[in-house]
């Protein structure tokens, strides 16, 4: 449940970017979440729907969030490969001693606004997304 | 327009918890996070390690609830400096909550703090304090399975209590199966078998911990 939680830090984080970039609207977020966090990735995304509704700035803003998978790094014979939260060591030697290189990420990757200036025509049906 | 932003989302607990452990290490305290479930006798465990390091370091607690005030009352009834957190639903201690904690604690003067975070197995792991280590407490009764359905804790846990084996026979709790799989989750951690209220592997648990605590004197 403290996903509400760090929802609330997204929207903050993303909400004064926005502003300081002289943006009118929030119009997405993008996340970087790994898969060895407590952050789940459908109570994250319940917690965002929730919380772009309290202010107009943010009312209309969409998600997208990027589940980064595991891999670590196996420090005796340097194999590196992908693995679930339950199984960590190395497939090659059969090592518990690894690295974590990725798959802890609680990240906010990049922000996309409406500024006064674009054309004064923001995400009209029909025009190109992205 | 899109603005690249690459901000962890805990940054500002994550900058505190750093100014926190900065000011931990000044003042050669180790910090203590206790995770665990309600009613896996974390209270008791931190009784248990007060009674067997009171005579060698000055230790004070930080107790983390959602309401009440009993469990710092229990600690503050011992003699020891206990200041009571309550988070009012929250389901996680953070680092901005330890500091007001802190705060009022006299550092210079203190060589261990224990942190008993919310009773709670996912949560609180994603958070920095800005403590040590963190250390969690598995009770006999809770099963053997748990490290399957929890594994984040485990992982983040740099030593695994397991307290109330004298009710082992009781439950059929499978020691190998756990330990085997705390292992595979966890190969550096070590398992302290305990139970708190008889004393029972206290001093094993009790040993490992105040050797860390010489660590940072």
């Amino acid at each position: 449940m403290h996903e509400l939680g760090i929802m609330t830090g997204v929207m903050e984080a993303a909400t004064t970017s926005a502003r300081e970039a002289g943006a009118t609207r929030l119009l997405k977020v993008t996340l970087s979440i790994g898969e060895m966090t407590e952050a789940i990735e459908d109570a994250l995304l319940f917690a965002f729907e929730a919380l772009r509704e309290t202010d107009p700035f943010t009312s209309d803003a969409e998600i997208d969030i990027h589940m980064i998978r595991p891999k670590s790094r196996c420090l005796e014979c340097g194999a590196q490969f992908e693995h679930d939260r339950f199984h960590m060591f190395c497939p090659e030697c059969d090592s518990f001693a690894t690295e974590l290189i990725c798959g802890r990420e609680l990240q906010i990757d990049s922000i996309e606004v409406d500024l006064p200036d674009d054309d004064d025509a923001p995400a009209q049906p029909g025009q190109p997304s992205d | 327009m899109q603005i690249d932003m690459k901000q962890p989302i805990l940054e500002k607990n994550d900058s505190l918890a750093a100014e926190l452990r900065q000011r931990f290490a000044d003042n050669h305290v180790f910090v203590l996070d206790l995770l665990a479930s309600p009613g896996s006798g974390k209270t008791s465990t931190i009784l248990a390690t007060i009674d067997a390091l009171r005579d060698e370091f000055n230790i004070a607690v930080i107790e983390g609830d959602i309401a009440s005030s009993v469990d710092a009352e229990k600690i503050s009834a011992q003699g020891i400096a206990a200041v009571q957190i309550n988070t009012g639903g929250a389901c996680h201690l953070e680092s901005a909550m330890i500091k007001r904690a802190v705060d009022v604690l006299d550092l210079e003067r203190l060589d261990l703090i224990i942190v008993e975070n919310v009773g709670n197995l996912v949560c609180p792991t994603d958070f920095d304090l800005g403590e040590n280590a963190k250390v969690m407490i598995l009770s006999v009764p809770e099963g053997d399975d748990k490290p399957l359905k929890y594994p984040g804790v485990f992982q983040v846990a740099e030593a695994v209590i397991l307290n109330k084996v004298d009710t082992m026979p009781v439950f059929d709790f499978d020691r190998a199966a756990f330990d085997e799989a705390v292992t595979r989750l966890n190969p550096s951690a070590p398992v302290f078998p305990i139970a708190a209220t008889k004393g029972e592997g206290v001093a094993e648990w009790t040993g490992w911990l105040a050797e860390q605590v010489r660590k940072v004197q």
